[in-house]
Formats: C-alpha cells, structure tokens, sequence
C-alpha cells in the first residue's frame, strides 16, 4: 500500500486514542490532523518495515506535548481539578461519564501510557519505544494511572450517595 | 507456592491484567492470585478496565472520517504532484478551499474550480492527482490480476463491478485499487495509453434512490471529470492528459460497455 493509503487506513485508530487522550471531538480530530501533517514533514524518519501505527503515536506524543505545552503552563489536570457540574445520569450513562472524567483527571503523561497500553494494546516495550521513555517509567506510570482511575471511579461513586438529599 | 510469591510482583499483575504473560508465568502467577484475594482483585480491576476503555471508545473507529483528515492524510502526495506538475498545483488550491490549504496564495495561473464541485467529482480529481502520477505504485492490483482485481472490488463496494475494456480507444487497463469513502468504499480503475497518457475511473455505490443523470462535466484544476449515475453506481471519469472531447468520447465508450 502506497504512504498516502497506510495513513488513511490508520486514520481510525489515531482518532480513537486521541478522542481518548484529549477527551473532546474536534480538539481530538485536531490533534490526528496536527499529527498527519507533522508525520508528511519526518516522513523521512520513518523506517519502511517497521510499524507504522507505533510511529504515528511517537508523532502525536510529540505534537500533543507540544500543544500541551504551549497551551497550558501546568502540564495536566490533576486530582485538585474542580468538579464540573453534574447533572444527574443513571446507569451506564454515570459510569460512563465517571470513566472519562476519570481518565481526564490523570496527568497528561500517565494518561498516555495507560491508553497506550490498556485501549490500544502496545506491548510495554512498544509503549517504552513510543513515548521515548524506559520500561521502568511505563510500568511506575501504568500502575499509578491505574490506581487513580480505580479510586477516582470507586470514591465518585460513594461521594454522590452523599450529595443526594 | 512460595517460590512464586517471592517473586511475583506489582508487574505480574498488570502483565496478567494486559495479558502479557507467557503461559508458565501466568499459571504461577494465577495461584498465586488464587491465594491473595486482596490483590486478586486489584489485578481483575486492572482488566476490567481495560475492557471498559475499549468498549467505551470503540465506536470512534467506526465513525466517518472528516474529510478534512483525509485530505491531510493526502497532502503530501499533492505536493509532490504539484511539483511534478505544474498546472495540478490548481487542484491543490481548488481543494484548499475546502481543507484550509493556502495555496492559492500563489497566484496560480490556471482557473480555480468553482467551490461547488459535486462531492464525487472533487473526490474522483483528487484521487486522480494523487495516483495518476506513481510510477511504482499506481495500482494496488495490477492488470495482470484482472479477475481478482474486480472480485476483490465488487467484494467491498457489495457491489458487482466491472472494468471496462477500452483497448478500442487506445487505452489499456493498469490496475485498480480501494478509496475510502463513507459509507463504503470506492473503486478506482487506472488506464493508459502507450504514450503514457492515464484515465482513472472512479466508482462508487449510490443511494436506491438515485436517479440516472446525463453526463455532466467538471473542472478541479487541470483534472477533467467526466461523471455521471446510472442505476446503482455513480462514476467519474477523470484525466489531466485528454481534453474535453477526447474525455467525453472515453466516458461514452464506458457508458455503452456498462450498459450493454
């Protein structure tokens, strides 16, 4: 398959682990956009044979830390970040929308290797190779991001019996 | 037991929970779960998880593709035809229009298409100045695989396809290969003349309630597009090298061989 038609094929998978880390469509649809654009400019850098999705994700790291930068002095949402608003949700819709906030809620580092890992299934070495970091950080940042979210959506859930009067 | 439990550690249990574990690994560290509930638990969390995440952003892989990251998945191949080409540049700024590429801030010479270019004819220009020009790779099945070629086609448009014959006209079959598109995807058809003059053929499946329509021309730089429906299929007949007529006089040849 010719570059043009790989990166169309791939264009799927970049939305859903952008959508993923960015949380919002158009931002996310930005981010694959940025990412496609910059991947055309090191394409140079790319090694033929080897896998292509792994490169494009190094891509977005890359464009995504910078937009990150930029944009925001601190680097990630953190626990202390204010609860938005909440309309009452039931169900499916409330686990839901905990498992996003949940995610969204973890510093920007950590979120990536855990979507990395656990939505797009890269080994931790692809992961380690991905984000330019070593095993050790992925496996310390997985177990932490993967604590958080399982008390963030735990503790959400007993926090809103209270709020109930 | 005991051996285990020395070593097994807080990585087993995200690699058992990411199914990363060879298979004597797992089984250790599977009794060894058996017997610690605590983390047994942890460790099915850790899993859950991860089936959560995929469920809840699955459906992103199906949603249709904006055009705009199509397009930014195309640019480059613009580019370079650009620069191979230079009257093409104008498909570039004729598509600009659309993507936000700025290109007619070069004051290209040649006439911009007008904005409101059917869909399948910018499509059917676009597809075109990005392949027509590969010499390597212009096709993804080649010629020589003519049977395989259509079957595969007709196999994902769920559609039965054919490729015309138009040795008659002077030009032969190279190839074909598979476009996205939502819904569905679409054919294109690659022919040649022997002086190295090419013709894409641009087929995709269209809505039942479609009507047939006459032949009706477009412009996207110097790609002419020929395009018409008739019955379940639109086409769109496109080419740099042919003008109007030689154009119009291939798109005829096609209509009658499809309609027989």
């Amino acid at each position: 398959m010719s570059d043009a038609g790989s990166l169309i094929a791939l264009i799927p998978r970049l939305r859903r682990y952008a959508r993923a880390l960015v949380g919002e469509r158009a931002a996310a649809d930005d981010l694959v956009q940025d990412t496609l654009e910059r991947a055309w400019s090191k394409l140079h850098l790319y090694r033929h044979g080897t896998d292509l999705r792994a490169w494009l994700f190094t891509v977005m790291h890359n464009v995504h830390v910078n937009q990150v930068r930029a944009s925001r002095p601190t680097t990630a949402l953190d626990d202390e970040m204010p609860e938005l608003a909440q309309r009452a949700v039931q169900g499916d819709a409330l686990l839901v929308r905990d498992l996003e906030r949940a995610i969204a809620a973890l510093p920007a580092a950590q979120r990536e290797v855990l979507l990395l890992v656990a939505l797009e299934d890269l080994s931790y070495d692809e992961t380690a190779r991905v984000l330019g970091i070593p095993i050790g950080t992925v496996m310390s940042r997985l177990a932490r991001a993967r604590d958080k979210v399982r008390v963030s959506m735990h503790g959400k859930g007993a926090s809103k019996l209270q709020v109930v009067k | 037991m005991s051996e285990a439990e020395q070593t097994v550690g807080e990585a087993d249990l995200h690699a058992w929970a990411d199914g990363r574990l060879a298979e004597g690994r797992r089984a250790e560290v599977e009794a060894w779960l058996a017997a610690h509930p605590e983390e047994a638990e942890r460790a099915s969390a850790y899993r859950a998880l991860n089936e959560q995440l995929r469920t809840h952003y699955e459906p992103v892989l199906d949603e249709p593709v904006p055009e705009r990251l199509e397009s930014a998945a195309l640019r480059r191949r613009r580019w370079r035809a650009a620069a191979a080409i230079a009257g093409w540049i104008a498909v570039g700024a004729a598509v600009g229009g659309v993507t936000g590429w700025q290109l007619h801030a070069q004051r290209a010479p040649v006439p911009l298409a007008q904005p409101d270019s059917p869909v399948i004819a910018r499509r059917a220009a676009l597809a075109h100045a990005t392949y027509a020009p590969e010499v390597r790779h212009p096709v993804e099945v080649g010629a020589d695989q003519e049977q395989h070629l259509v079957a595969w086609l007709s196999k994902r448009l769920g559609a039965e396809v054919r490729a015309p014959r138009l040795e008659a006209e002077g030009m032969t079959l190279v190839g074909g290969r598979l476009l996205p598109r939502d819904p569905g995807p679409v054919a294109q058809f690659m022919y040649q003349s022997a002086p190295g003059r090419r013709v894409t053929l641009y087929v995709r499946t269209e809505g039942p309630d479609q009507r047939e329509t006459a032949f009706r021309f477009a412009r996207e730089g110097n790609v002419r597009v020929f395009y018409w429906i008739d019955r379940k299929f639109g086409y769109a007949l496109s080419s740099a090298d042919l003008d109007r007529d030689e154009l119009l006089k291939l798109a005829n040849a096609v209509y009658q061989q499809l309609n027989p």
